[in-house]
């Protein structure tokens, strides 16, 4: 699947089907620290992605 | 995951909402605030303290909802590929919205920008925190009310880095509004009670146009620190920064805590801790 983590402004690709809070344990992302779109829509933690789909993982944390 | 309210997809999860019941929870939880903190009277005239970024627009959208007549202050640091970006935003968000912007230049008010400062003094935080309360504290006279779009993570932070450095007299500012004092401005927090995720998905629902932005000075904090102990404390222990600015808010009830007095700057008039107040330093510092 195709990620973009907002904070690096980094896209990678990786090999995942499951939970949201499960791919973010694998990025090492605290789960309070960001949200996570597909489709331009919010997900949460608990809906399923697969390796067919694209999400964006956005940092809460802006500012100094 | 369905909404605990109703038969839609939830987007958030604790609460478990839909996209309208988290909207509707999230402002709700504003007005509460500002209600059981007594935030505003229907007279007041408010200030809101802008920076672009999700917080403070959040604010800003909110009070003019609630409160009608808001001006939007901002305060340009000199920070470039920083704020000027989040200025931007904060720009077309005042005229999409119909408010009155005031932006304010370090450049201007103090002789140089903060990157210009930054090459002779190395502790950025310091430097621009100093310089901002007291632009914010001078530029505010008139109005009633100061917003500001402190979270709930934010005063989290700020408690425990209080508790840290031993400041005690400042854990008097970590409150949902200051005392009226002389010389100052009140300033009210109307987010105190909401996650900086829930501020960020709720800017995020109304589409507004809040890029990511970071400090670049922001790694050099010791506040960073401290977040991300925050952060880690969070997933262990749910509820971990309420529980911290409720027990605070009791605590500092319940102990009295003495504030330092102040004087009156010799040389700009503002309100001081001795008599060249830190900015008028700063300045001569800087010459």
């Amino acid at each position: 699947m195709k990620i973009f983590i907002e904070k690096q402004n980094k896209n990678i690709e990786k090999k995942f089907s499951g939970k949201i809070k499960d791919l973010l344990k694998d990025l090492k992302i605290n789960s309070d620290t960001v949200l996570v779109v597909k489709d331009k829509e919010l997900i949460t933690e608990e809906d399923l992605v697969s390796d067919k789909d694209s999400v964006k993982i956005l940092s809460v944390i802006s500012g100094g | 995951m369905i909404c605990s309210k109703c038969s839609e997809k939830a987007v958030f999860l604790e609460p478990k909402l839909c996209k309208k019941h988290f909207i509707d929870y999230f402002e709700k939880k504003v007005l509460d605030t500002i209600k059981k903190f007594k935030l505003l009277n229907k007279k007041d005239r408010v200030v809101v303290a802008c920076s672009g970024g999700k917080d403070s627009t959040t604010v800003l959208y909110l009070l003019k909802k609630f409160h009608g007549n808001v001006v939007a202050l901002a305060i340009d640091e000199g920070i470039k590929g920083y704020r000027d970006k989040t200025l931007v935003d904060l720009k077309k968000f005042c005229k999409d919205n119909d408010i009155k912007l005031q932006i304010y230049f370090f450049e201007k008010e103090f002789g140089k920008t903060l990157d210009i400062m930054l090459k002779k003094k190395n502790y950025p935080c310091s430097v621009c925190g100093t310089f901002r309360r007291y632009l914010l504290n001078k530029c505010a006279k008139g109005f009633h009310k100061i917003a500001t779009g402190h979270n709930m993570d934010d005063e989290a932070q700020a408690v425990l880095m209080n508790l840290l450095k031993s400041n005690t007299d400042l854990l008097l500012h970590s409150v949902p509004i200051t005392s009226k004092r002389k010389g100052f401005v009140q300033r009210m927090k109307p987010l105190y009670f909401c996650s900086e995720k829930e501020v960020a998905a709720y800017a995020l629902l109304k589409g507004f146009d809040v890029g990511f932005t970071e400090c670049p000075y922001m790694e050099e904090s010791f506040r960073n620190v401290v977040r991300n102990s925050l952060n880690n404390y969070e997933k262990e222990k749910k509820g971990s920064k309420r529980n911290i600015l409720e027990k605070h808010l009791k605590l500092i009830n319940d102990i009295k805590i003495s504030r330092k007095s102040f004087q009156y700057c010799s040389i700009c008039g503002e309100p001081s801790q001795s008599d060249v107040c830190k900015a008028c330093e700063l300045i001569k510092s800087f010459k």
